[in-house]
């Protein structure tokens, strides 16, 4: 297998998931380009946030698999086989996924430079200086250059879902995984989470985002995947499948939530 | 300090509609609920604890020459070193030990988590005084102890238990065993107090499953583990009195050593009562200052050492003296 030269194409076959005999996934295939922005909508409980989490192997897959720029995730390739990784080695193809949680997951005992600075140190990528650096420039970017040294508690929901952006960008992924990024923020925090993941949108990172923001995903996403019962039913540009959906249970999950 | 508050009602008055029946109440004094069954209970309590206080100086029984006497003996400070001893080795290895076991505990091989639950299962089952018994008498169930060919009795080295475990060796063994089978389960409780997402987001990111542990889960499990890790530690000094049934000198067995000479015995009892409160004082001004090193991030503002409360006290009552000559003069 060469290695691709483009970085952030996320390869998903087949992948099939089921929780005691219950299927969350079935037979899901897609593919998302490097840069690609693609929203993933469907109803709760559609498995939508499932197939996201297999995507840097948070959840492990019952059949099928996911690869990242022609590397399998969880697993090797080598002469007909597939072996399982070590975990060493999972969490070094992991580093080139990022994360956000719908809660932001921010380590509550840290400041939001030290929740940012966290990985870079673990990894050894870089010095305690030239991460704090970047950990500044990361705060800047989402427009928390002065809450560096506040403690999550101390951040608004909002803030504390950017420092969250923040802290997954410091690896600085290939792929970056949005799970329902707003769904736990009051309505007028939503705003400041969107302009952000609406900046890094173009920027040459592929984007994943489940959300259950329908607007936000037509005027940001580049291809919008509706997915109920853990089958892809439909995907498409946004005006293709917000403006003209084909499959009756989209309409019909589109005209509850708009 | 300077600012006297304005009195609401007074400057502000026209401002505000007019009240029931043209009444200002903002303007009314008010007269507090007077509380006459807490009073009269307090009035209890100071009674009792005044008498109290009368028998202890007054009772002659008390011995306090004599407390006096033993309190800083040379005998007296030797026990009181092993009982100190015994609780840091003990304690330390209890915890180590205890914490190793609940990851195993925790993890995901059935084999290790077996382990884990059956020597907790064992030493809180069996009593503390038994098994200190039995470590003490260890030769009579093993003569001799050493390496060899497993299974078969062809020794490398070979030594007599009875020389291998002293009394000291018993104690130590006894103690953190059991101590090593308690600290697991309050170790694995604060974990287990830790939210789910948290390791997610960890591994997520990356971070190796070592520093996972030590840099994220633990240090947030520590809310919870520490009030119960003071519990046990306040509880295993206490329990090292126990070891007196191996005639090891710590400070509860020296005081029986010294009474059964002279007979004083309540003053020496009161010897060793007032060192194990020295101690738990100590023990329990640390827990205070290390619950406050782990609330970190937790509180939205830490809560003031007693030395910041004071300093602050202090700073606001040299503000008054200061102060006290102008605000006269702008009253006047």
């Amino acid at each position: 297998m060469t290695p691709a030269p483009a970085r952030g194409r996320v390869e998903i076959r087949d992948v099939g998931k089921s929780y005691n005999g219950t299927a969350v996934l079935s037979g899901v295939s897609l593919t998302i380009e490097p840069g690609e922005v693609l929203s993933v909508l469907g109803p709760s409980g559609s498995g939508k946030s499932t197939l996201l989490r297999t995507i840097n192997h948070l959840e492990t897959v019952d059949g099928g698999w996911v690869a990242i720029d022609g590397e399998l995730i969880g697993y090797e390739h080598r002469r007909g086989r597939l072996y399982e990784l070590k975990e060493r080695h999972v969490l070094k193809r992991r580093t080139r996924v990022g994360m956000v949680f719908q809660n932001f997951n921010l380590f509550p005992h840290l400041t939001a430079l030290e929740n940012i600075v966290e990985a870079p140190l673990a990894l050894k990528r870089l010095n305690r200086a030239d991460a704090r650096e970047l950990a500044l420039g990361l705060l800047e970017k989402v427009g928390l250059a002065d809450r560096g040294d506040a403690y999550p508690r101390q951040l608004s929901g909002g803030q504390q879902q950017r420092v969250a952006i923040a802290r997954a960008l410091a690896l600085q992924p290939a792929v970056l995984l949005f799970d329902e990024p707003t769904s736990a923020l009051d309505p007028e925090l939503v705003g400041e989470v969107l302009d952000v993941i609406r900046e890094l949108a173009g920027l040459g990172t592929t984007l994943v985002i489940v959300t259950h923001e329908v607007g936000f995903a037509r005027e940001v996403s580049d291809r919008v995947v509706f997915i109920d019962r853990g089958v892809v039913l439909e995907q498409g540009t946004p005006a293709e499948v917000l403006g003209n959906p084909r499959h009756p249970r989209t309409r019909e999950f589109l005209a509850t939530v708009l | 300090m300077t600012q006297v508050q304005p009195k609401v009602g007074v400057d502000t008055v026209a401002d505000r509609p007019a009240d029931a029946g043209g009444v200002d109440f903002g303007a009314l004094p008010v007269v507090r609920t007077r509380h006459w069954v807490r009073w009269a209970l307090g009035a209890v309590v100071v009674f009792v604890a005044a008498q109290l206080a009368w028998t202890l100086v007054t009772n002659p029984g008390y011995g306090w020459p004599t407390v006096a006497e033993y309190f800083l003996s040379p005998a007296v400070l030797r026990g009181l070193g092993m009982t100190l001893l015994l609780t840091v080795v003990a304690g330390s290895i209890g915890f180590v030990v205890g914490g190793l076991l609940a990851l195993a505990r925790l993890s995901r091989s059935p084999l290790l988590g077996a382990f884990a639950w059956s020597f907790i299962w064992f030493f809180r089952s069996v009593p503390l005084l038994v098994q200190i018994l039995v470590w003490f008498n260890l030769g009579y169930l093993y003569p001799t102890i050493g390496l060899g060919i497993p299974f078969t009795t062809d020794y490398i080295v070979q030594a007599q238990t009875v020389t291998l475990v002293s009394a000291f060796a018993a104690a130590v063994l006894g103690l953190s065993l059991n101590q090593a089978a308690y600290s697991a389960e309050i170790i694995r409780g604060g974990i287990l107090s830790v939210d789910a997402g948290q390791l997610e987001a960890a591994a997520a990111l990356g971070i190796p499953r070592h520093r996972r542990i030590t840099r994220i889960i633990l240090p947030q499990a520590a809310r919870s583990i520490v009030p119960n890790a003071f519990n046990e530690i306040i509880g295993l000094l206490k329990g090292t009195s126990i070891i007196s049934v191996i005639a090891l000198a710590e400070l509860f067995y020296v005081s029986q050593v010294i009474y059964n000479r002279n007979q004083q015995v309540i003053p020496l009892l009161l010897v060793a009562v007032l060192w194990y409160m020295v101690l738990t004082t100590v023990l329990s001004i640390a827990q205070f200052y290390v619950e406050r090193h782990y609330s970190r991030g937790a509180a939205r503002v830490l809560p003031p050492t007693p030395l910041q409360r004071a300093r602050a006290w202090v700073a606001v009552q040299w503000d008054r003296l200061d102060d006290a000559p102008a605000k006269n003069g702008q009253r006047a």
